[in-house]
């Protein structure tokens, strides 16, 4: 079994992703975990997580392409390019 | 340090020193990777625990830990015959690390209690690894415990814990084979 290991680094921050160990039970994953991630001074805590207690979510549908709602969903530069060319200014210098 | 005191110090240190190379047989070999890793640091552990202990006694002495880990004859050697047989099955080298930490940890509670201060401190720091080994060693006791290969190796080694004072034939050639290195270069193992 694959188990997800998460390591804090000092206590009160948020725990991040280790890496991960294989071992046949629980038991063997808090020996294995403990042994890589947190013999060496290196954690204060661990997460010991079964990979497959893990939900996974890769697609984002976005059917109505709503992209105002994403970060990138306005292409600023084009439309600055575009008001610039329409007001006949060139772009400030250094802008590339 | 009586004499007394030295010799048991020597006794566990080369316990630590001879079972510390044996488990290192694995690494590279180990059932799965990650048992690679655990029990190459556990091997590790053991010889830096030997290392730690033969300072102590070679200080009393006026010489180096080096010399009173490498130097000896293999029958001045006060290791247990356990410690000593390559055992390239799973089984049986799981049997004796399980014999061997079981046994250690009554040692080591005792060495604890001693009137020596370094003594005390020096088993003190040394357990609190072991407690490492233990509970990898009673993982594997217990996954392992209704298995027939088990049962008898355990069966088989127990015995030998007690065995001090004559020495397997095995003893002698990882001796010869631990200081190939120290032999042949003494200007590399001298500064």
């Amino acid at each position: 079994m694959i188990y997800e290991v998460f390591r804090q680094e000092r206590k009160g921050q948020p725990f991040q992703h280790a890496g991960s160990v294989e071992a046949a039970d629980d038991h063997f994953a808090d020996v294995y975990a403990r042994e890589q991630y947190g013999r060496r001074g290196e954690s204060t805590a661990l997460w010991i997580v079964p990979r497959s207690a893990v939900m996974e979510i890769h697609e984002f549908v976005d059917e109505l392409n709503r992209n105002y709602h994403r970060v990138d969903g306005y292409p600023l530069k084009e439309k600055l390019k575009e008001a610039r060319e329409r007001a006949g200014t060139a772009a400030p210098s250094g802008d590339s | 340090m009586n004499e007394q005191e030295q010799q048991l110090l020597l006794e566990i240190a080369d316990d630590e020193l001879i079972l510390g190379w044996r488990d290192s047989e694995w690494t590279g070999i180990a059932p799965l990777l990650e048992e690679d890793v655990a029990f190459s640091s556990i091997a590790q552990n053991e010889i830096g625990h030997a290392r730690a202990l033969y300072e102590l006694v070679a200080r009393e002495r006026g010489i180096t830990a080096d010399e009173l880990a490498f130097d000896r004859a293999p029958e001045d050697y006060l290791c247990a015959q356990i410690v000593e047989l390559r055992l390239l099955d799973w089984a049986q080298t799981i049997a004796r690390h399980y014999l061997y930490e079981e046994a250690d940890a009554i040692r080591l509670e005792r060495l604890k209690q001693s009137t020596d201060s370094e003594i005390a401190g020096l088993a003190a720091k040394i357990d609190r690894e072991e407690a490492y080994h233990r509970m990898h060693a009673q993982m594997w006791h217990e996954r392992l415990q209704d298995e027939p290969r088990y049962v008898s190796a355990l069966n088989e080694l127990r015995p030998l814990l007690e065995q001090r004072g004559e020495h397997t034939s095995e003893l002698g050639q990882l001796l010869e084979e631990m200081t190939m290195v120290r032999r042949s270069q003494p200007s590399g193992t001298k500064w």
